[in-house]
């Protein structure tokens, strides 16, 4: 249910490992979330702990699965690595303890000295007090990313069906055993809420609800440039406000180049609901913070803003498993900004839970029954 | 107290909006992105401009070179606020927000064309940039032109190129005369109302049959041909739903092209204000209210009826947002409604065709900034089309799908004015904050 890059994972993994899937959507394929959003594939803002694991998982699992064979090269996978950048010396020893931590956890952090930041990144503003550098940090293009996996397990046998809501779940005996949609009533063993910020709506609809709220993501686009920004360069408050509680804006500079020529500038996090509509002073924050990495950009003119409502749960964790309140339905969401990039690592691990193969990461840490998605209560 | 108006728009609908809402008592602000009052209709050269300036500027609070770059639903009880930047583009703009108590949003049309094979290539206009450069420059986009699509606009477009000294080997109509012809004549009684713009079209057709340019119906460009920039042009004939005749396709020399297929209203601004539209306008009750609160709207964005019509919109709109009564508008209502009467005339004598995409090849672009050809499209229109979009690019380009965006829309099924961000904006510009409201650039 959701055919977003979460689900088209999933149909992927599942299809492949011989289960018979149908994909859902209530609108189009990889429409709403997954269409506006960066296409971040990232270690750099990930900590030692089960999400990094997931996210390292992951990584692994992207090459295979944008290789596949698909004519084109819709996913647009670049390994162009990340660069973070502190300010201030304070930020400078933040940052350097942070990356100590992720490469005892494994992940590749190489501190840059001027001359090889300058040699990365001759256009970033001299103006740092420390980098670090991340070679494993990928992007792709998100709706084409989905779209390949959803090629991926289409050809595996799976079926698409677009503009098909789910309404309800028909149960018997604690269990779902059919879901309600305008479609009429669709039969299954096994339903996987992949529905990303609405899956807290769906869950509710299906009688299971679980804490997943929406959070707005602003990026700015600019016009087509010579090249200018080589990796995916980012002050190192950005790991803070992706780790951050806090109802308000937050924003933090992201800065990446597209293959069109285009850049990027990220990202706010706000909580505003379902609100989509445009607040010009975010816009204006994350251009001044995008201003402070790469001075030289005020001449370019931004040609539009997208914005995207990402699923939020508040301690941080995808939630991957079994609902044990109601037998049958399973949650694959709440990954807020990492979605694209802990995809495949989800659909493996679900896959795993599913099938009864040994799992290659823990999936205590994403269980459903968490206080932060099933609130005491609401049971 | 007094209201404040911001009029967006200084084309006939907002010139005549600033006028009726000023004479309401209003203060108003007149805004257009262009450094010229007058709009597409009344460009004219610098040096008389000058003299033929509309008086209204002197008694609004006129901004020349003002562009919308958003527009903030902050509280659906009010209008939204109006964030502006201004100044000479290259120079230092400045940014404002303006709270009005009302909006008139009077933002024109800009002309359509259909794509085709070779509508890339140099020497392929719009009608409507053809027009701008002899009425405005006074230049001449070639010596052997041929005029093309559809709509009454072909006439005065051939007219000025011929005022420029450009020979117009014809002018083609893509519609069959059976189509134009049951358009213009369905209830014949309510065409004496609009006697004036019949007439300038009389002048128009007199004053091609004078020059011997010969205007013909069920005939289109469906392909442009040259080595760098164009040489020659293919037509066809075609049936009413404009499939092409096969076989019917003649090659004929130019050196200029110019196509249009009718007019696309500019509704980014109205899309953003949240207003309604329906069938591709916007929704405007008696009193050109939309459906968001304080904003009205006014001329080619609620139907395309031309200068006078959108004028009576204008003073309709202009005075109910000026807080002037109802009541008194008696006579520019009628006005107002036989121009909506002439919008659906228009719209019934010169249809798009529903099978217009079969002159179109696999590597036909659709979007010309991004080089999506059609191919490209229809092969990956099996995801959302938001998601087609990002994997083609097409309308993701400089020109923001203002030229391929009812195109893709009719292509994918999208709305292609969703753009938050109306009109570019520097980053700096974007960065600092703007300037006090009450100063004016």
């Amino acid at each position: 249910m959701g055919a977003g890059i979460i689900g088209a994972a999933c149909a992927r993994e599942l299809a492949l490992a011989g289960v018979s899937v149908t994909l859902l959507d209530r609108d189009g394929a990889a429409g709403a979330t997954t269409a506006h959003g960066e296409g971040n594939i990232l270690l750099s803002d990930k900590g030692p702990g089960p999400e990094l694991r997931l996210a390292q998982l992951s990584r692994r699992l992207w090459p295979a699965m944008v290789t596949d064979s698909v004519p084109g090269d819709r996913a647009e996978w670049d390994t162009k690595g990340g660069i973070v950048v502190a300010a201030t010396d304070e930020g400078a020893r933040a940052l350097t303890e942070f990356a100590a931590g992720q490469r005892a956890a494994g992940v590749r952090a190489e501190p840059l000295d001027p001359c090889a930041l300058s040699a990365a990144e001759p256009h970033l503003t001299r103006d740092v007090t420390a980098a670090v550098h991340y070679p494993e940090d990928a992007q792709v293009q998100p709706a084409g990313a989905a779209s390949v996996l959803m090629h991926a397990a289409l050809r595996a046998g799976a079926t698409l069906r677009t503009g098909c809501e789910v309404l309800g779940a028909v149960t018997w005996k604690e269990r779902v055993t059919a879901i309600r949609t305008t479609e009429g009533v669709l039969e299954a063993d096994l339903f996987v809420n992949a529905a990303g910020p609405w899956a807290g709506e769906l869950s509710r609809r299906l009688g299971a609800p679980v804490d997943v709220r929406p959070r707005r993501g602003e990026i700015l686009v600019t016009t087509p440039l010579p090249p200018t920004v080589f990796h995916k360069v980012y002050d190192a408050d950005y790991v803070g406000a992706v780790g951050s509680d806090a109802d308000e804006l937050q924003a933090s500079a992201v800065v990446e180049s597209t293959r069109a020529g285009t850049v990027l500038l990220g990202s706010s996090r706000r909580a505003a609901g379902f609100d989509g509509r445009l607040r010009p002073e975010v816009l204006s924050v994350i251009a001044g913070r995008a201003l402070r990495l790469f001075p030289c950009l005020s001449g370019v003119p931004v040609m539009r803003a997208y914005g995207g409502f990402r699923p939020y749960v508040t301690d941080h964790l995808p939630i991957i498993g079994a609902d044990p309140r109601l037998d049958g339905l399973w949650h694959a969401t709440g990954h807020e900004g990492a979605g694209i990039g802990l995809a495949p690592g989800t659909a493996r691990l679900l896959t795993d839970l599913v099938t009864g193969r040994a799992p290659e990461v823990d999936a205590g840490p994403f269980r459903v029954d968490r206080p932060a998605v099933i609130p005491r209560g609401a049971e | 107290m007094t209201r404040h108006v911001v009029i967006v728009g200084a084309g006939p609908a907002g010139l005549a909006a600033a006028t009726a809402a000023v004479r309401a008592g209003a203060q108003v602000t007149l805004l257009d992105a262009a450094d010229q009052a007058g709009g597409q209709y009344h460009r004219m050269p610098l040096d008389t401009y000058e003299t033929k300036r509309p008086r209204i500027l002197e008694r609004c609070d006129w901004w020349p070179g003002g562009a919308v770059w958003a527009l903030e639903r902050h509280d659906e009880r009010r209008p939204p606020r109006v964030h502006v930047i201004s100044g000479p583009d290259g120079g230092t703009r400045r940014r404002h927000v303006l709270e009005p108590d009302a909006l008139v949003l009077a933002p024109g049309a800009h002309d359509r064309t259909l794509p085709f094979p070779g509508w890339e290539l140099p020497g392929v206009f719009t009608a409507g940039a053809a027009q701008a450069l002899a009425k405005g420059e006074g230049v001449a986009v070639g010596d052997r032109v041929l005029v093309a699509g559809s709509g009454p606009f072909l006439l005065p477009v051939a007219a000025s190129l011929l005022a420029v000294g450009s020979h117009v080997t014809a002018v083609l109509e893509a519609n069959p005369a059976a189509t134009v012809l049951r358009g213009w004549t369905q209830s014949p009684w309510r065409l004496a109302a609009q006697a004036g713009k019949a007439a300038e079209l009389a002048a128009y057709a007199a004053l091609l049959a004078r020059r011997r340019v010969p205007y013909r119906t069920g005939r289109a460009v469906i392909e442009a041909r040259g080595d760098g920039r164009v040489e020659e042009a293919v037509t066809a004939r075609l049936r009413a739903d404009w499939s092409v005749v096969a076989g019917s396709e003649r090659t004929t020399a130019v050196d200029a092209l110019c196509v249009t297929h009718g007019f696309s209203p500019q509704l980014e601004l109205p899309v953003a204000a949240g207003c309604a539209l329906r069938d591709g306008f916007v929704l405007v009750d008696e009193d050109q209210a939309t459906s968001s609160t304080g904003v009205y709207a006014a001329g080619e964005v609620t139907g395309i009826a031309g200068a006078p019509a959108a004028r009576a919109e204008g003073v309709v709109a202009g005075w109910v947002a000026g807080g002037g009564s109802p009541a008194r508008l008696r006579t520019v209502r009628r006005r107002r409604d036989e121009g909506r009467t002439f919008a659906v005339r228009l719209a019934a004598a010169h249809p798009i065709g529903r099978r217009w995409s079969g002159w179109l090849r696999p590597d036909t672009l659709v979007c010309r900034c991004e080089e999506t050809d059609y191919g490209t499209l229809c092969r990956t229109a099996d995801v959302s089309a938001r998601a087609v979009r990002l994997a083609t690019r097409a309308g993701l380009g400089p020109c923001q799908a203002r030229i391929c965006g009812p195109t893709l829309a009719e292509l994918l099924d999208t709305n292609p004015h969703d753009r938050p961000i109306i009109s570019p904006i520097r980053l700096g510009e974007l960065a600092n904050p703007p300037e006090e409201k009450e100063s004016t650039p």
